[in-house]
């Protein structure tokens, strides 16, 4: 993607991400930047972070600038038999991050494919997040999960407190074994089942290493299902040569209250953390009233700028005239370095904090 | 191959640290030569090394500087950084606790006042005990907070209590035990996977001998 003309990375992969999004028959949406504040206040967990900028609006309702852009999709769909919604979009959000003091404005590009999904809709969309990574960097990888596998392991455990739940899942989303270990037997829970927490949030590696694995692993009916989608799903991504930078983990933990099947994360070398995350969010809808299911995903494109390597040099040629030149004489000089592909920066004098690459006078007809 | 980006705690910590990195066959002998470069390289080992201040060495992970590291759980439940964290090391070992003087009366009708250098630690016990507090955020010297009335209690890390002792204060509730942990960023840990999980097998069976 080098020999695009647009050399911001973020910007570039704006354009790419919405192309490849459409070519596969996702319509685009556009949406207001504000929505009433209740619309966030009510599902709050579901927000990356749960400060709103809020302001109010004229007539005295409270507005929120949108943290999120699902949130609004999903309000506004209308579930139709067995057709698929399929929508992409491009679009600002704000929200505070842990790392940054205050509000911050986010570019974000992604899809929502909602209806009555199968394992065909779940594959497109695992499909296109592999793609959308493809696209940033040759040398992705996509990490998958299931949220199936880890709530079939503790749907057995009935008299689980929901603090412990909690608890486990933060420390299974750190990789903490030793935590978990000494949390289960806190808990009273059996040594079994604390050992195949501990393996669980380990395991990391390319579907044919760890899917076998997780046969021992996977305990009850619901896990049993999640483990037939996840080989189905990876059975599609194989054809489609896109199972190679696929790696299997199960420490993706999300609120369960909103995420129920698969969820995936991406990832690119050299960021320090994931530009592209999404999942199956069948329990979001629930809770909105709405019947169906519901993936899709976000890439963060605010990261990619990190991905830029040149900036070595601000301008190609310097191109510097004096007073009494022709100024038209100047114009054609400079349109016709232009052409040939570089960029030109014209000047009487050479700005200060300007780094060029050569430069040019234009009274010399020449190079210096 | 790529070197593994290891930050290492400065201090008495750091140095134990090291030596159990040594042990686990990732040596590194301009690290062991007195001077006071920052920055140390073994090609042949696959490992650079650097000495940061104990409380940043969260940061440098979790920001992809280093790979991995090693921090206290202190700094790791104050601070709360998105990283992994692989295995206990055992080295380090101390508590987090609630100290006061000797003669403390805990007053239950009013507000108390707790000087810490661990404001969010310290606000998490309290707040799970439904106890109203007032925060005073120090970044030393806790032990004479109590003393000049400054505040009720002290939130602090205590190892031996010697300290406490001397200034005629003890520790009355454990919150939780400290140790140093060996952690990784996240997105390291996906694309230098093989390199750490050695690491991290090395590192677990040293620290199960003790």
């Amino acid at each position: 993607m080098n020999d695009s003309p647009i050399r911001r990375p973020d910007e570039r992969a704006g354009l790419l991400l919405r192309e490849l999004y459409r070519r596969h028959g996702y319509q685009s949406y556009r949406m207001s930047k504000f929505e009433p504040y209740d619309l966030y206040a009510r599902n709050k967990s579901f927000l990356v972070s749960e400060n709103i900028l809020t302001f109010t609006d004229t007539d005295g309702r409270l507005m929120a600038l949108k943290p999120d852009v699902t949130l609004s999709i999903i309000k506004n769909i209308q579930p139709s038999g067995q057709a698929l919604e399929k929508v992409y979009y491009h679009e600002n959000v704000y929200r505070t991050s842990p790392a940054a003091a205050g509000y911050r404005e986010i570019m974000q590009t992604g899809l929502e494919c909602t209806g009555a999904l199968d394992l065909s809709a779940m594959g497109e969309v695992l499909a296109l997040a592999a793609e959308s990574l493809a696209l940033l960097s040759e040398e992705y990888l996509l990490d998958l999960g299931h949220v199936g596998l880890v709530s079939g392991l503790l749907a057995e455990q009935e008299s689980l407190e929901d603090g412990v739940r909690t608890a486990l899942l933060g420390e299974l989303g750190r990789k903490n074994a030793p935590a978990i270990r000494s949390l289960c037997a806190q808990a009273g829970l059996e040594h079994g089942l604390s050992e195949k927490l501990c393996r669980l949030s380990r395991l990391y590696g390319p579907p044919a290493q760890v899917l076998p694995q997780l046969e021992t692993l996977a305990g009850g009916h619901e896990a049993m299902e999640a483990l037939e989608e996840l080989d189905g799903l990876c059975r599609i991504l194989e054809r489609l040569d896109l199972l190679e930078r696929v790696r299997l983990d199960f420490s993706i933990v999300n609120d369960m209250r909103y995420y129920n099947g698969v969820i995936f994360r991406g990832y690119l070398p050299g960021l320090a953390s994931g530009v592209l995350a999404g999942g199956r969010y069948d329990n979001l809808l629930r809770r909105m009233g709405k019947t169906g299911g519901a993936i899709g995903f976000a890439v963060y494109l605010d990261q990619l700028e990190r991905l830029d390597q040149g900036g070595d040099y601000d301008v190609d040629v310097l191109l510097l005239y004096d007073p009494q030149d022709d100024p038209a004489a100047v114009a054609e000089r400079a349109r016709a370095l232009a052409a040939e592909g570089r960029s030109v920066r014209v000047e009487r004098a050479v700005p200060q904090r300007l780094r060029y690459r050569e430069l040019v006078r234009f009274s010399e007809g020449g190079q210096m | 191959m790529e070197l593994l980006n290891i930050a290492l705690p400065k201090g008495r910590l750091g140095e134990k640290v090291y030596a159990r990195f040594k042990a686990a066959g990732y040596p590194c002998p301009s690290i062991e030569e007195e001077n006071r470069k920052l920055i140390f390289e073994n090609p042949e080992a696959g490992v650079r090394y650097f000495w940061v201040k104990p409380s940043d060495a969260a940061i440098y992970v979790e920001r992809g500087a280093a790979d991995i590291g090693v921090a206290g759980k202190d700094i790791l439940l104050e601070y709360e950084p998105e990283v992994y964290e692989l295995a206990d090391l055992g080295l380090g070992k101390c508590r987090m606790c609630v100290a006061a003087k000797k003669d403390f009366r805990d007053r239950m009708d009013r507000v108390l006042r707790v000087a810490t250098k661990f404001p969010h630690i310290a606000g998490g016990y309290y707040a799970s005990l439904s106890r109203e507090i007032d925060i005073i955020h120090l970044n030393g010297s806790i032990e004479i907070a109590p003393i000049l009335g400054l505040s009720d209690v002290i939130v602090d890390i205590v190892e031996t209590g010697k300290t406490l002792l001397e200034n005629d204060l003890e520790p009355k509730e454990t919150i939780v035990p400290i140790s140093a942990r060996l952690i990784a960023n996240r997105v390291s840990y996906k694309f230098k996977h093989e390199q750490i999980m050695e690491l991290c097998r090395r590192m677990e069976a040293l620290s199960e001998k003790g």
